[in-house]
C-alpha cells in the first residue's frame, strides 16, 4: 500500500514535471473525449509507419489454439483469419459477426446441430500454401488438446460431438484427422456436427481455434512462437518474454478480406513494460497502444482527467462486464420476491457506481446486458436512474407486502482483497439500512470466492448469505456469452465453483433453450431480453454497474475506435498511424 | 575447499526450501494439486481437464518425487513433451515452464547480460563517484560541498527506485527526448556505443542509490581514518597530500567498501528488480517478477537459485578479496 | 652551534568552547649533537610543540604564532610546500605508538621505501636495497626478509626500530621523537634510547625527546625543558635541573618519579591536584592552584611571572631554601 502510494507519487510529480501537453497535436485534428467510441476517429485510409504496441504482462500465448484474453482475441486477427469475425465497425454495427476466412457466416441444418462453412477461394498462408478446410479442422483438433494448450476456451469440446477424441497428437489417423466431429467434404468446406444444438455457433467459428494452422508446420506448445500467417502481418521476430515484431504478409490479399485496413507497415510489440511506463510513453506519443486494455493507471486516470488538454483523447470503452449484487432464494426472507425487490429498490445505485469508480468505472446498470449486447432491454423496469439513490417509498411498501414492513436482518458476503467489492457493501448496508433491512458484511479470499463461498449453494444457505456480491465478464459480447453462464440452472453444481449464484427459474431455462435453437439473430436477441427481463423481475439480480474502462489515444493514431464485438478494445487491425 | 563445499551444500538447501515455499506450503494450507494445476488451464475448464492437466505436470506425486525430478533435470537434464514431439532440456536444466513452454536456463542466459549490464555498468559509477564524493566530502568537512553532498547522499538512499527511475525517464526520455524510452537494450556485442547510450539513465538511476550509501560510507571512513596515528607518520615522512589521503588514507578505508562493493554486487546480479521493472529491462529480476506474477513456478525456482548462486559466490569473493586487501586477515 | 630555534611559539586552537591555548609563548633552541628533553604531564604541550615544529597542524584549524627557525630558516609561516620537503629529509620524526603509527596494510619496507623516495629519486630496487640496509642498522636480525613483513608481524621494539628506520632514511639532521618508549617494556626501552643515541652520535643529530618520564631525559638529555600547561616553567642544563631543580613543579615531578635511592614509602609522591584546563588557564603562574608554596614569596602568584629559565614567583633564595634534597 505505502509502495502504491508513493508510486502514485512519482507518477504525478513525473507528470507534473514532464509539463501539461506532452502531446502535441501538431496535426491540426480535433480530439474530443470519446471520440473513438461510436465513431471512427481521425479516418484515414493512409498506410505506412510502425505501430506499437506494449503489454504490462507476457502474452500468455500467441498460438490461436490456447489463447483466450480478450486482447488476444483482438490482436490474432492481425496474423490469423478465423471463419467468421465481429465487424470492423464503430458502434452496434461491431457487435455483428461477419464471414472472415468462411464466404458467408455457418449454414445451420439438423436442428442447428450441424453448421456448414464454406471457406473463401484464394486464401494463403503466409509461405503461399492454400489454406484448406483440413487446416482449418486440424487447428479446432489440436485446441481440444487441453493437456498440451490448457489455457484456451473449452466451448469446442463442450458443443462437438467428439465421441471422445482427445487429440490430433493421439490420433492414428495418418493425416492427423481423426476426429468425426468435423467433417471436410471438400478443400474449402467444414461441416461441425454438435451434439446439442447450439443456434450461436457462429461466435465459436468467430474464436482464434478456427484460424487454419497447416499441420506440417504445427509445433504444439511451441507454434505459439511463430504462428503461420493468414492474416495481413506475419511474425517477424519473436523474443520470448520480451518483444515481438509484425511485418506485412505478401500472401495476404485485400481482395479477398474487406474487412482489415491494415495501414501500418510493421507492428512492433513490447512485452513486460511496466504499467506506469506504458502510461507516461502513452501521454509523451512514444508508444500507441497499451494492449492489455485494462486502462491507464489510476494515477493517470485523475490526472488527464482532471486536464482537458488530455481528456480530451480519452474514450470511456464500454466491457462486456457487470458488477452486480444476487438475491439468495435459499436464504429468507429472499424467498419471498417482494422481500427481493425491497433490496433492488433501496439500494442506492449512485453510490453503486461510486465504489466502481464513478463515471469512469461504467455506469449505473439496469438490467444484467450492458446496452451494446445485442438484445438487451432498454428499459428501466425499477428506475434505477430515475431515483439513482433508491426509492425508499416504494422499498417500503414492498417489505409491507413481504411481511416485513419493519426491515429484518441478512448477511452480505464480499471478495477480501477487493477494496471496490467491500465499498459498495458498505454502501448497500447503508442505503438499506434507510428502510430496516440491516446487513453483516461477510468478506472471504477471492481465491476460494466461488468454490468455497458465495458459489457453494451449502454454504450460502448454512451461513444465510442473502446478498452476494460479484462480476461476471462475457467472453464475447452476445446474449449467450453474457447469460448462459450466470442465469442457466443446469450449471449449478452442489460442489461448488459455480459462476450462477442461484438463478433457478424453469423459464429462464426454458427460454435458453428456446435461444439455442432458434438460428435467425433476431429473435434470438429478442429472446436474450426475454431472458435478461424475466430475472429482473424476479428480483434475483440486483444489476449495479456495467463497468467502462478509461482509454488513452495518443493523438497521432488514425483511424481508430472501440469495437464494442470485440468488448471495449480499440479495433487494433484498422488502426493507422500515418 | 571446506567453504566450497559449504557454498554448495547450500544451494542445495536454496533450492530446497524454495521449491517447499511454492509447492509444500500451499498444499499445507489445503490447496489441492487441481487448485495448483488449475493455475495453467483457462476458465472454462471443467474438473475433468484439471485432472489430466495436474497429472501431466506432475501434481500427484508425492512432493520428493518432485523435488527428485528438478534436482535430477539439473543434473541429467529432462524432456518435455511439446504435443508432436518432446523437447530436450539440457543440464543444467533449471526447469521448464509449463506456461511459456521453454526450458528457464537459457532464459536465464538471455536476461543475464542485460543485468550484467546494468550492474557492472552502475557499479562503476557509483564505487567510482561514491568513493570520490566521499573523500572530497570527508576532507572538505563542515564546507558547503560537504553538505550539499552529504544531502544528496540522503536523498539517494531514501528516494526508492521507481520514484526516481519514473521521474527520469519522463523527464529525459519523455520530455527532453535526450535518452530513448524504457525497455531499450541493446547488447554490448552488437554496438557499444548504443548499449552505453541505452543504459545511461538506468546505470545513473541505480548507481544514485548506491553511490549515496558508498559516499557515505567512504566519508565516515575517511573522517577516521585520516585521524589515524599512521596518517601522521605519512605526513611527516614528507609525503605530498594526494599521496598522503590516497594511498594512505584511501587504502585503509577501501576494505569495507570493497566488502560492501562485492555483496551488493552478488545480490544486484542475481536481478536489479526494481531498476529493471522501472525502465522494463529485461534482465533477470524483470523475469523474476514476471516469472512470480504469472505464477510460473519453474521460472521463480530457476531464478531463485541463480539469485543464491550468485550471493553465494559473491561471499565467496568477497571472503578471499577480505584476506587479499586485509593482510591481517588469514582465511580460516 | 643552534640547529633548531624556537622562539616565543604560540598554538592556540579555536574551539566551540574557547581558544585551547595549546602552547603559550614558548621558546627554546636545540644544538647540532645535542638532545633536548622536553619533559611534562599529558596535555602540557609537548606534542603539539613538536607537530608544530614539523608543521603537522592542519593551518586552517590552529592559529600559530612566534617563530621556528630550522637552520636559519623560518617554518611556521613558509610555504606548506616548503615544509614538506623538509619533512622527512632534514627532519623527521619517531611517535609514540609504533602499532597504530605504521599503515596496517603496507610491508614494513613500503613503508621505509616510499619515506626515502619521496626526497631521492632512485628506482625502487635501490631504495628497497637502502629500506634493508635502515632495518639491518637499527638491529633488526634477517632484515632482508623482515623487510616483507607487515607491522603486526613485528614485536612492538621491532616496531619501534623500524620506526626509527623510517625516520632515519633520509638522514635528517633533527629527529624528534615523541614519547618513543611508552609502548615498551624496559629492556626494551633502554634498548630503544642506547639506539637513537648511538645513531646521534653517528650522524651528529639534533635531538628532541618528548616524555613524561623524567627517567628517560635523564638517560640521553643534555638539555631539559619543563613543561606546564603550553609554558616552560624551568629550562636549563640536564645536570643543572637534576641536580638543583628550582621550580617547584619540577620538584613535583622528580618526586613522583621512582628511584633506586629513596626509600618506598617515600617513593612516589603525586602532585595533588589535576592539571588546568587549557581554555582557563589560570592567571600569572598557571602552576599556583597546585602550588603549596603559593604566595610563599610573598607575591601574588597570579600575577605575571618573573622571565627567566624558571618561571616562579618565589625569589631565587628562597627556592634554593625549599628545594628538596635530591
Amino acid at each position: 500500500m505505502r509502495r502504491k502510494g508513493l508510486l502514485a507519487a512519482g507518477i504525478a510529480l513525473a507528470l507534473v514535471t514532464s509539463g501539461c501537453g506532452a502531446v502535441d497535436p501538431a496535426d491540426g485534428t480535433d480530439s474530443v473525449a470519446n471520440g473513438g467510441v461510436g465513431k471512427v476517429h481521425n479516418p484515414s485510409d493512409t498506410k505506412g509507419g510502425t505501430l506499437r504496441m506494449a503489454n504490462s504482462g507476457d502474452w500468455y500465448s500467441l498460438d490461436p489454439g490456447d489463447t483466450y484474453y480478450g486482447y488476444s482475441w483482438d490482436f490474432v486477427r492481425f496474423y490469423g483469419r478465423a471463419l467468421v469475425m465481429f465487424d470492423t465497425q464503430p458502434g452496434e454495427a461491431g457487435t455483428k459477426l461477419v464471414p472472415d476466412l468462411a464466404e458467408t457466416l455457418g449454414v445451420p441444418s439438423d436442428g442447428a446441430k450441424t453448421w456448414t462453412y464454406k471457406l473463401k477461394a484464394g486464401v494463403k498462408f503466409e509461405d503461399g500454401t492454400p489454406v484448406t478446410s483440413k487446416d482449418v479442422k486440424y487447428a479446432v483438433e489440436r485446441s481440444l488438446d487441453k493437456k498440451t494448450f490448457p489455457s484456451g476456451p473449452t466451448y469446442f469440446g463442450d458443443v462437438l460431438d467428439t465421441q471422445g477424441y482427445t487429440s490430433p497428437y493421439q490420433d492414428s489417423d495418418p493425416e492427423k484427422l481423426g476426429l468425426k466431429a468435423i467433417e471436410t467434404p471438400d478443400e474449402r468446406t467444414v461441416v461441425f456436427k454438435l451434439k446439442v444444438p447450439f443456434s450461436a455457433f457462429d461466435y465459436l467459428a468467430m474464436q482464434p481455434a478456427t484460424i487454419p494452422v497447416p499441420r506440417a508446420k504445427d509445433t504444439g506448445t511451441k507454434y505459439k512462437e511463430h504462428p503461420v500467417s493468414t492474416g495481413p502481418y506475419k511474425f517477424e521476430t519473436n523474443e520470448l518474454g520480451k518483444r515481438f515484431t509484425l511485418v506485412r504478409n505478401d500472401n495476404w490479399s485485400a481482395a479477398n478480406d474487406p474487412h482489415r485496413k491494415a495501414l501500418p507497415d510493421r507492428i512492433e510489440v513490447s512485452l513486460n513494460v511496466s504499467a506506469d511506463d506504458i502510461d507516461a510513453r502513452l501521454l509523451s506519443g512514444d508508444l500507441d497502444i497499451d494492449v492489455a486494455n485494462t486502462g491507464v493507471q489510476a494515477a493517470t486516470q485523475g490526472k488527464v482527467l482532471a486536464d482537458p488538454a488530455q481528456k480530451k483523447y480519452t474514450d470511456s470503452a464500454a466491457l462486456p462486464r457487470l458488477w452486480y449484487t444476487h438475491l439468495s432464494t435459499s436464504v429468507a426472507p429472499f424467498d419471498n420476491i417482494h422481500c427481493r425487490k425491497a433490496v433492488l429498490l433501496a439500494a442506492d445505485h449512485d453510490s453503486y457506481l461510486r465504489a466502481y469508480g464513478g463515471d469512469a468505472g461504467g455506469e449505473i446498470a439496469t438490467s444484467i446486458m450492458p446496452p451494446q449486447v445485442p438484445g438487451a432491454p432498454k428499459n428501466d423496469p425499477y428506475s434505477f436512474k430515475a431515483k439513482k439513490n433508491g426509492d425508499v417509498e416504494a422499498a417500503k411498501k414492498e417489505l409491507a407486502e413481504c411481511g416485513k414492513p419493519g426491515g429484518f436482518e441478512t448477511n452480505m458476503s464480499y471478495r477480501t482483497e477487493r477494496p471496490k467489492e467491500k465499498a459498495l457493501a458498505e454502501a448497500m448496508q447503508q442505503s438499506l439500512g434507510k428502510v430496516g433491512i440491516k446487513l453483516t458484511l461477510k468478506g472471504y479470499p477471492q481465491g476460494d470466492y466461488f468454490k468455497l463461498y458465495a458459489g457453494k449453494p451449502d454454504f450460502v444457505k448454512q451461513e444465510g448469505l442473502g446478498l452476494l456480491a460479484g462480476g461476471w465478464q462475457a467472453d464475447w459480447v452476445d446474449g449467450f456469452g453474457f447469460l448462459q453462464q450466470i442465469v442457466d440452472s443446469r450449471v449449478i453444481r452442489a460442489t461448488g465453483g459455480n459462476n450462477n449464484l442461484g438463478v433457478a427459474l424453469p423459464k429462464v431455462d426454458a427460454l435458453l433453450d428456446q435461444a439455442l435453437l432458434e438460428t435467425d439473430t433476431a429473435k434470438r436477441n429478442d429472446l436474450w431480453g426475454q431472458i435478461d427481463r424475466t430475472v429482473m423481475d424476479e428480483a434475483l439480480i440486483l444489476p449495479g454497474v456495467w463497468a467502462k474502462v478509461l482509454l488513452y489515444r495518443p493523438a497521432h493514431l488514425k483511424n481508430i475506435y472501440v469495437n464494442e464485438g470485440l468488448g471495449g478494445y480499440y479495433d487494433f487491425v484498422q488502426i493507422g498511424v500515418k | 575447499m571446506r567453504r566450497l563445499v559449504a557454498a554448495v551444500l547450500m544451494l542445495v538447501v536454496v533450492s530446497m526450501v524454495t521449491f517447499a515455499i511454492f509447492f509444500l506450503v500451499p498444499r499445507l494450507a489445503g490447496a489441492t494439486p487441481e487448485d495448483l494445476a488449475s493455475r495453467y488451464a483457462g476458465r472454462t475448464a471443467d474438473q475433468q481437464q484439471i485432472r489430466e492437466l495436474t497429472e501431466k505436470l506432475g501434481f500427484y506425486d508425492p512432493l520428493y518425487v518432485q523435488y527428485g525430478r528438478f534436482a535430477k533435470g539439473l543434473v541429467l537434464g529432462a524432456d518435455y513433451s511439446t504435443g508432436p514431439t518432446t523437447e530436450h532440456c539440457p543440464a543444467p536444466c533449471f526447469g521448464y515452464s509449463f506456461i511459456t513452454h521453454n526450458p528457464v536456463w537459457p532464459d536465464l542466459v538471455d536476461r543475464m547480460q542485460v543485468t550484467l549490464s546494468l550492474a557492472l555498468g552502475a557499479a562503476v559509477i557509483w564505487l567510482v563517484g561514491g568513493v570520490a564524493v566521499g573523500v572530497l566530502s570527508a576532507l572538505r568537512r563542515g564546507t558547503v560541498f560537504d553538505r550539499v553532498a552529504m544531502a544528496t547522499a540522503l536523498a539517494g538512499v531514501s528516494l526508492p527506485i521507481f520514484f526516481t527511475g519514473l521521474l527520469s525517464l519522463s523527464v529525459f526520455s519523455y520530455t527532453l527526448h535526450w535518452f530513448p524510452p524504457g525497455g531499450s537494450f541493446t547488447p554490448f556485442t552488437e554496438n557499444p556505443a548504443t548499449w552505453a547510450y541505452d543504459l545511461t539513465l538506468p546505470w545513473i538511476t541505480l548507481a544514485f542509490l548506491y553511490a549515496a550509501g558508498y559516499a557515505r560510507l567512504t566519508r565516515a571512513g575517511m573522517l577516521e581514518t585520516m585521524n589515524e596515528d599512521f596518517i601522521r607518520t605519512a605526513r611527516a615522512k614528507g609525503l605530498p597530500e594526494r599521496t598522503v589521503v590516497v594511498t594512505h588514507g584511501l587504502r585503509a578505508t577501501m576494505t569495507p567498501v570493497l566488502t560492501l562493493f562485492g555483496l551488493d554486487l552478488g545480490l544486484l546480479l542475481g536481478g536489479a528488480v526494481l531498476t529493471e521493472s522501472t525502465y522494463s529491462l529485461p534482465g533477470i529480476g524483470k523475469y523474476a517478477i514476471d516469472a512470480v506474477t504469472n505464477n510460473d513456478l519453474p521460472k521463480v525456482l530457476g531464478v531463485t537459485m541463480l539469485g543464491a548462486c550468485f550471493i553465494i559466490v559473491a561471499n565467496l569473493i568477497v571472503d578471499v578479496l577480505y584476506a587479499v586487501t586485509d593482510p591481517r586477515v588469514r582465511l580460516g | 652551534m643552534t640547529f633548531l630555534d624556537v622562539r616565543d611559539l604560540h598554538v592556540h586552537f579555536p574551539t566551540d568552547d574557547g581558544v585551547v591555548k595549546a602552547v603559550d609563548g614558548l621558546s627554546f633552541t636545540v644544538h647540532r649533537g645535542r638532545t633536548l628533553g622536553i619533559v611534562g604531564e599529558s596535555g602540557s604541550g609537548k606534542s603539539v610543540t613538536s607537530l608544530s615544529v614539523m608543521g603537522l597542524h592542519r593551518r586552517s584549524a590552529v592559529r600559530l604564532s612566534g617563530e621556528v627557525l630550522l637552520d636559519g630558516t623560518e617554518l611556521l609561516h613558509a610555504d606548506p610546500e616548503e615544509v614538506r620537503r623538509l619533512r622527512g629529509r632534514t627532519m623527521a620524526m619517531i611517535f609514540q605508538d609504533p602499532l597504530s603509527a605504521m599503515h596496517p596494510l603496507y610491508t614494513v619496507g613500503r613503508q621505509i621505501v616510499e619515506a626515502y623516495r619521496v626526497h631521492n629519486p632512485v628506482s625502487r630496487k635501490a631504495a628497497r636495497a637502502h629500506a634493508i640496509d635502515l632495518l639491518a642498522r637499527v638491529g633488526i636480525p634477517h632484515p632482508a626478509k623482515r623487510v616483507d613483513d607487515y607491522p603486526h608481524q613485528f614485536s612492538g621494539g621491532m616496531r619501534q626500530r623500524a620506526m626509527i628506520a623510517m625516520a632515519l632514511a633520509n638522514d635528517p639532521q633533527l629527529l624528534i621523537a615523541d614519547e618513543p618508549t611508552t609502548a615498551l617494556d624496559v629492556t626494551v626501552q633502554a634498548q630503544i634510547l642506547d639506539l637513537i643515541r648511538d645513531l646521534q652520535e653517528e650522524f651528529h643529530t639534533a635531538v628532541v625527546l618528548i616524555t613524561h618520564d623524567l627517567g628517560v631525559v635523564a638517560e640521553i638529555a643534555d638539555d631539559i625543558l619543563v613543561m606546564y600547561a603550553g609554558r616552560a616553567v624551568e629550562y636549563g642544563a640536564a645536570e643543572t635541573v637534576f641536580r638543583k631543580p628550582e621550580h617547584p613543579y619540577t620538584w613535583g615531578l622528580l618526586g613522583s618519579m621512582p628511584r633506586l635511592d629513596r626509600a618506598v614509602r617515600d617513593r612516589l609522591q603525586p602532585i595533588k591536584g589535576t592539571p588546568p584546563s587549557l581554555i582557563r588557564v589560570p592567571p600569572g603562574c598557571a602552576f599556583h592552584p597546585r602550588c603549596p608554596y603559593n604566595g610563599r614569596g610573598g607575591i601574588p602568584c597570579a600575577t605575571e611571572v618573573p622571565s627567566g629559565t624558571i618561571a616562579c614567583h618565589l625569589p631565587h633564595p628562597e627556592r634554593v631554601r625549599l628545594a628538596p634534597t635530591l
